[in-house]
């Protein structure tokens, strides 16, 4: 069979630093029709900038410096802006990571899904609004005939970003190039955008490209599999053959199963210093946010806190710092009652209760060096200073494994996620606290980066007898981590209990639900579900 | 719709009281202007008793916060008592001087909003080109002069030297609409040159902020033109600047264009605002002053609510 898509010796620059510098390196890329191709690596590896140039595009402040771009048959490298124009959209179309952000907030979605058709003249407004319909029907959307009346805002993520695929397919192209669709969905809403794209993949028989940084997800869709890094190939294989026999070393990093602790047993007698009851707190003063929380922490023990997003995990975190003072219920911490309002807790209790947080762009001044931003705690809490601070910030770098010498006079602009990650586990540890509250600490960080971190949380624990209480919405990082698994539904704790037990059947409704909906790395995992679900639904 | 209904009542809410604080700043404004009003008007001549007299038939012998709140109340109810100077009413004068305002700034505002908001659309399409630049640089030019010398400049070019319109925008309540508009044509020339480009720069700011937006990239990989673009995807989006600079312009138009009132002898309000001043004519100065503000309260509430609905998500909360 032809190639639809032909990518010959590509090389991209960027424009940084006062010139340009090449951030793709000679990709070759070849795409068959009905055929998947997962394009996977970590941020930085070039994925979307290879996806987009697929398309003839670049971002502001790149170019496609050299080599041949092909789609049936039609050069892109040299087109003019307005040939570029007749394809983007009508051969080939893109669905964007974030749906929110990519559809236009002031159109209604319908309008969206029709520009791309009529402008190109390929059909009439109505007879496009009846595709419509029908595509979002086929891709399982609630109420397919008024839905795309809606605005952007009003339809939920997991909604988008399948309105988003619809929208893809409005000139019916026979490439789709989908960049990380589900990375900002949960893992329960992944599932429908998968089953979306499989749905267009294999049944309307499309060729796709397939960016992603998680390689359960690729395994799931694609035929094939291009790992990148730092815009250059690593290795190219057919999916099963890749999963099983992987020959790169980096591969295997990335195919890894997380498994970083040994078990650890849980005794009642063990002590528990952190001792929630009957929580309840609220935003608006009418509704509250979350029902009747009972919570304990013990001593160098990790509880994980499990939910969806809008579930309550992050609202409990500033309920129990104080920042949001629970309108009942009690909070017993190292065996006193404290206050629920942090404005009234003595400077000890705040000093013992630390939190590290999701961003840690924003978590840190950027102005900043990491000596300034380590040295305040030691400074606040336990009025260090001068050379003694300076040996306690070294001592600290040492111990989050950043090298004193070369980081302790960075602003924290100057890091990376992964290092500036670190910065704020270190200043947490400044304090000396008894208990850290982890909120999605490895969310916004690349897979290997985020499981360093896990690395050195449990190494810190297994030093320091330190305790977590570790928000995710990841459960691979649950298993990794977590001796208690604590699992929030709408404000409540629907189950808790040691990790062996929630994980092993029987689960709870929701909680088979969360469990079930994990990509494995099983190529065959996604239809099984799918088959699966259908039959429990007939 | 219970959301926007309270927000839209509690800024009309606010406007009120900032109406009624400027009423309050206006009297005391014009309570500090030196000198005795009696003595001005009857001149020195006057004697000390038909001063006091005077005094007493003004009612300036009373305590000011009851002057105030008498006068309040009258505006209140359209009452803005009698000028000083010929004894009739105010709000007769005032109200033929301020519907010739509102035609000046209405057939300037015509001109002007479409013209600069086309404008700015332009610039912004073929940012940083020579014509994006040829557009910045006229426009800069025209709001670096002063205003009464782009209408002198005008009237030598227009009624001097090619003599089409007149140099002086006479105009009584006799001319037809279209004879009223050929005589205004000149003034509402001179204040488009004045408000385009603050609005058209404005217009090609918001647009250039949001194409940065993903929703832009996104329009740009489905395949749709670059005009299409700027007008059905980023303009929507850019329109609450847009709307605000708008407003302040509008309302710029109905006050503070006495200078081009002057140059035209154009009998518009500020022109008598001006010369009651001179007159020491308080009533005049008081009731113009307090419809100026009221202008630009109005103006700008507007904009606030304009701004409020053009964005859906303010809008759905109307279902």
């Amino acid at each position: 069979m032809d190639n639809l898509l032909k990518i010959k010796n590509l090389n991209i620059e960027g424009f940084y630093e006062d010139r340009w510098q090449p951030i793709v390196h000679n990709i070759n890329l070849e795409l068959k029709r009905g055929e998947v191709l997962g394009l996977i690596g970590e941020s930085g590896a070039g994925k979307s900038t290879i996806g987009l140039a697929a398309m003839g595009y670049t971002r502001q402040g790149c170019r496609i410096a050299s080599g041949s771009i092909n789609i049936e048959g039609i050069e892109l490298y040299d087109a003019s802006e307005e040939d570029l124009r007749l394809v983007r959209g009508s051969k080939i179309a893109y669905v964007a990571q974030s749906a929110a952000a990519s559809f236009n907030p002031s159109h209604r979605v319908i309008n969206q899904y029709v520009e791309a058709p009529v402008q190109h003249g390929l059909m009439a407004y109505d007879e496009a609004e009846k595709e419509a319909i029908d595509i979002y029907r086929r891709l399982f959307l609630p109420t397919p005939e008024t839905i795309g009346l809606r605005y952007p805002h009003e339809l939920s993520g997991g909604q988008l970003q399948r309105a988003m695929v619809a929208m893809a397919m409005s000139c019916k192209p026979d490439i789709i190039v989908f960049d990380e669709p589900t990375t900002a969905l949960d893992v329960t809403t992944q599932i429908e955008v998968l089953a979306a794209v499989k749905e267009i993949t294999e049944t309307m028989n499309k060729a796709a490209l397939y960016i992603t940084h998680d390689l359960a997800v690729v395994a799931q869709v694609a035929n094939r599999i291009m790992v990148l890094r730092n815009g250059r190939l690593v290795e190219e294989g057919e999916t099963r053959q890749l999963i099983k026999k992987p020959k790169e070393a980096y591969t295997r990093e990335l195919l890894n199963v997380r498994n970083l602790r040994q078990e650890k047993s849980i005794s009642d007698k063990m002590d528990v210093i952190l001792k929630v009851r009957d929580l309840k707190a609220t935003y608006t003063g009418r509704e509250n946010v979350l029902e009747d929380i009972d919570l304990d922490v013990r001593k160098g023990r990790t509880v994980a806190l499990v939910g969806e997003s809008g579930s309550g995990k992050s609202t409990l975190a500033r309920v129990i710092t104080g920042l949001l003072p629970a309108i009942c219920g009690s909070i017993n911490f190292l065996g006193q009652e404290i206050p629920l309002d942090f404005k009234t807790r003595d400077k000890d209790t705040l000093r013992r209760l630390q939190m590290i947080y999701q961003m840690p762009d924003t978590a840190l001044n950027p102005r900043q060096t990491v000596r300034k931003i380590i040295g305040r705690p030691l400074k606040f809490y336990f009025g260090i200073k001068g050379r003694e601070a300076e040996e306690r910030i070294r001592e600290l770098l040492t111990k989050i494994e950043l090298d004193p010498d070369t980081y302790i006079d960075r602003l924290a602009t100057e890091l990376s996620g992964g290092e500036k990650q670190r910065i704020c586990i270190a200043r947490a540890l400044a304090a000396r606290p008894d208990l850290i509250i982890c909120d999605e600490v490895t969310s916004a960080l690349d897979q290997l980066v985020g499981e360093g971190i896990l690395d050195l949380l449990q190494d810190l624990q297994n030093k320091t007898n330190i305790s977590y209480l570790f928000i995710t919405h990841d459960l691979a990082t649950v298993k990794a981590i977590a001796d208690k698994i604590v699992i929030m539904l709408e404000g409540r704790i629907i189950e808790q209990g040691d990790k062996k037990e929630v994980l092993t059947p029987p689960h709870h409704e929701y909680t088979d639900k969360l469990l079930a909906s994990v990509p494995e790395m099983d190529p065959d995992w996604l239809d099984n579900l799918l088959d699966k679900r259908l039959s429990t639904f007939i | 719709m219970k959301n926007i209904l309270l927000l839209i009542c509690k800024r009309i809410g606010a406007s009120l009281i900032t109406i009624f604080v400027i009423s309050l700043i206006i009297f005391i404004g014009v309570e500090l202007l030196p000198g005795d009003v009696a003595e001005t008007v009857l001149g020195q001549s006057a004697t000390p008793e038909t001063v006091e007299a005077f005094r007493k038939e003004l009612k300036l012998d009373l305590p000011p916060h009851v002057r105030y709140a008498t006068w309040l109340n009258h505006f209140v109810h359209g009452d803005f008592g009698n000028s000083l100077a010929n004894k009739r009413p105010v709000a007769e004068l005032v109200n033929w001087r301020l519907s010739n305002t509102l035609l000046l700034a209405m057939v300037t505002a015509f001109i002007a909003v479409p013209l600069s908001i086309f404008l700015g659309i332009l610039a912004a399409l073929y940012r940083n080109t020579l014509f994006d630049k040829m557009i910045s640089i006229t426009t800069l030019s025209f709001i670096s002069f002063p205003e009464f010398f782009i209408a002198y400049v005008l009237i030598a070019l227009f009624s001097v030297q090619l003599n089409i319109f007149p140099s002086l925008a006479i105009i009584d309540d006799n001319m037809g609409f279209f004879n009223k508009l050929y005589a205004i044509i000149l003034p509402s020339l001179t204040l488009t040159c004045v408000v385009t480009a603050h609005m058209m720069r404005q217009t090609r700011a918001a647009i250039i902020n949001v194409l940065g937006s993903a929703y832009i990239e996104m329009a740009e990989i489905k395949g749709i033109r670059g005009f299409r673009i700027i007008v059905y995807h980023a303009f929507p989006n850019a329109l609450s600047p847009v709307i605000n600079v708008v407003a302040v312009n509008l309302a710029y138009l109905v006050v503070g264009v006495v200078l081009v009132e002057v140059v035209f002898v154009y009998p518009g309000l500020g022109q008598l605002l001006v010369d009651s001043v001179a007159k020491r004519d308080l009533p005049v100065v008081q009731a113009s002053g307090l419809i100026f503000s009221i202008a630009y309260i109005f103006m700008n509430l507007a904009a606030d609510i304009l701004s409020m609905l053009a964005n859906p998500k303010l809008r759905q909360s109307n279902f």
